[in-house]
């Protein structure tokens, strides 16, 4: 009986572990990731001084997180204030689905970045749309992280 | 230059015997036909006259290789070890011993004689049935030296046709993307090459990312995309010429080209505020046509044989699929319905059946339906391949297939591969650097 007890209360101990590490893993990865959505800031460049260039969409997806509306209200009131500046929305994809339909896909994440943008105040006319679809991925890896920092609309300045 | 240059003479020499052997080739490879490919037999001052100019030791031993690999990589005949023929090439050509064939298992025995005269390469070749010991063909091709391997690829196309009932395919060309550099920057310029990865040349300089080309029905033009000036368009190539131009005036990237069958139209995708539909523009009035209209992604249109009909992906539904349509754009029709996402539609040149990719619980497939949707069959399964081009005689499927990288972003690759519409004989195809997207020339001569 005690043995038995003793080995039940290392079992539990042991399992224990086993979850703590579980969750330190874990979190390590939902740190980055929000569903599938690439939550990270640290390979994204600045259009400007703290307004970050980016935003990043799930698989498949065109729609805007909350987060990517954040950013994009920045760069929209970064625009406003330096009206001279115009953009080129370069939208991109991950490497999981065919070529062309991801330059399509690709348009469209630029597309949606840019009609946010719109709402914000900021006229099309300084607004580009140039989609790489797959072709220039920032993450050579393959896996879902990388993949999750792939599929992105860059903002960046075109004067 | 490449193409309309080649003057072949087609003469038929006598022809009596009925058709013996015969190759199934619904049923995949799984006994390959042995057959002997003798060397084809060369007199001295043939050989010594075609060294200087071609730089090859024996031109007639370097004709019947080209043809051993065609057969070979068919995976429909096992060419036999020239080591264990008996009888000598010359002699072989005028009477073969059948006796000593046959002692050796082949089936069916290729013979021929190269001869140079006035400045000219003529090559003849006879195909006789082992068993019944007969004749089944004999041919006669005149052409100037440097198309010499062309000359290996037509005898291999009529040999395929003899023995199969089908029209070959190795008288031709793969177009393609060449790759070079790390994944996040890759290095593309268009290529072609013949069928066996032999005579490769680069059409472009690298300067500008170049996607997706595509033959034209002559195999004169080639269509594309191209990043020139970051303005991702569609430009049409004159192989001949250089020449290049961009096809129609769009306000927005176009993508995703392929001709007509007939050769007139250009069939591709217009991207605009977030939309992408399908155009065509006529070539020789440059009258643009919507044929979609729809919020969707409509991308990968490929027309049928006839041109009656087009088919292409399109995520009206939600998810990728594959629709077919007349091609006008009317009565549009979804017909993939199984798991996954469908796309890379492309309408096989015998009509009856569409290829495509798959992307299913991250796998990649190549397939094939019939072009109501039913009788769906994947060929291959891997991490990431697409893009299936048809052989022209709608046997060979070459697609494209990447490799996945390790945990540091390592051991990226992209190569060429090709499948039998069996599913099998599936192997890669050489290529000097890697490659992606291939399309497959029609027939250089008929």
């Amino acid at each position: 009986m005690k043995l038995s007890k003793i080995l039940k209360n290392g079992f539990l101990v042991l399992l224990a572990s086993f979850v703590l590490t579980a969750c330190a893993t874990q979190k390590k990865t939902t740190g980055q990731l929000q569903g599938d959505v690439y939550t990270g800031s640290d390979s994204v460049e600045y259009l400007a001084s703290g307004v970050q260039d980016r935003v990043f969409f799930a698989t498949n997806e065109t729609v805007l997180t909350t987060a990517s509306r954040e950013t994009l209200r920045k760069q929209a009131a970064w625009l406003r204030k330096n009206s001279k500046i115009s953009i080129v929305l370069e939208g991109h994809a991950d490497e999981r689905g065919t070529r062309e339909y991801n330059l399509a896909l690709g348009e469209r994440r630029a597309n949606s970045a840019k009609d946010y943008l719109m709402t914000y105040g900021i006229s099309s006319d300084r607004i580009s749309i140039l989609s790489y679809g797959k072709e220039r991925p920032v993450d050579s890896g393959s896996n879902p992280l990388a993949w999750s920092k792939n599929r992105r609309s860059v903002s960046v300045k075109a004067n | 230059m490449l193409f309309r240059y080649l003057v072949i003479g087609l003469i038929l020499l006598p022809l009596k015997a009925f058709a013996l052997i015969e190759v199934n080739i619904t049923r995949g490879n799984l006994n390959p036909l042995p057959v002997a490919v003798s060397p084809l037999s060369i007199d001295e001052k043939s050989k010594k006259n075609l060294k200087k100019i071609l730089e090859k030791e024996n031109l007639g031993e370097e004709i019947s290789a080209v043809v051993e690999n065609n057969l070979r990589q068919s995976g429909l005949f096992n060419p036999l070890n020239k080591n264990a023929f008996l009888q000598k090439a010359d002699i072989a050509n005028l009477k073969p011993r059948f006796e000593d064939w046959n002692l050796i298992k082949a089936q069916a025995l290729i013979t021929g004689k190269v001869t140079f005269l006035d400045e000219k390469l003529r090559v003849e070749f006879r195909l006789w049935d082992v068993l019944a010991g007969k004749e089944m063909m004999a041919l006669a091709f005149t052409t100037v030296p440097k198309n010499w391997r062309r000359v290996g690829h037509i005898i291999t196309d009529k040999v395929y046709e003899r023995l199969t009932g089908e029209k070959g395919y190795f008288d031709t060309r793969i177009i393609y993307v060449s790759e070079k550099g790390p994944k996040t920057n890759r290095i593309k310029k268009l290529a072609i090459m013949d069928q066996d990865g032999f005579n490769n040349k680069f059409l472009t300089l690298g300067n500008e990312l170049v996607l997706t080309p595509r033959f034209s029905p002559t195999n004169q033009m080639v269509t594309y995309l191209s990043y020139f000036r970051n303005l991702p368009r569609v430009y049409l190539l004159d192989i001949e010429t250089g020449l290049q131009e961009v096809v129609g005036d769009f306000p927005g990237m176009t993508f995703a080209p392929r001709f007509s069958p007939d050769g007139k139209k250009i069939i591709m995708s217009f991207a605009q505020d977030g939309n992408s539909d399908i155009y065509t523009m006529d070539l020789e009035n440059r009258i643009v046509e919507r044929i979609t209209n729809h919020p969707s992604i409509d991308t990968s249109p490929s027309y049928s044989p006839d041109g009656k009909y087009i088919t292409f992906n399109s995520d009206r539904s939600g998810y990728q699929q594959i629709y077919v349509m007349n091609s006008d754009g009317k009565k549009t029709k979804r017909i993939s319905f199984g798991n996954g996402l469908y796309g890379t539609p492309v309408w096989s040149p015998r009509g009856d059946l569409i290829a495509f990719t798959k992307l299913h619980k991250g796998k990649f497939y190549i397939g094939v339906m019939r072009t109501d949707g039913t009788g769906e069959r994947l060929l291959t399964e891997n991490f990431y391949q697409e893009a299936p081009s048809w052989s022209p005689n709608g046997r060979v499927l070459i697609f494209y297939r990447e490799t996945k990288t390790n945990s540091k972003g390592e051991g990226f690759s992209a190569k060429l591969w090709s499948i039998d519409l069996t599913g099998y004989n599936e192997k890669m195809v050489e290529t000097k650097t890697d490659a992606s997207d291939p399309s497959w020339s029609s027939l250089l001569t008929n």
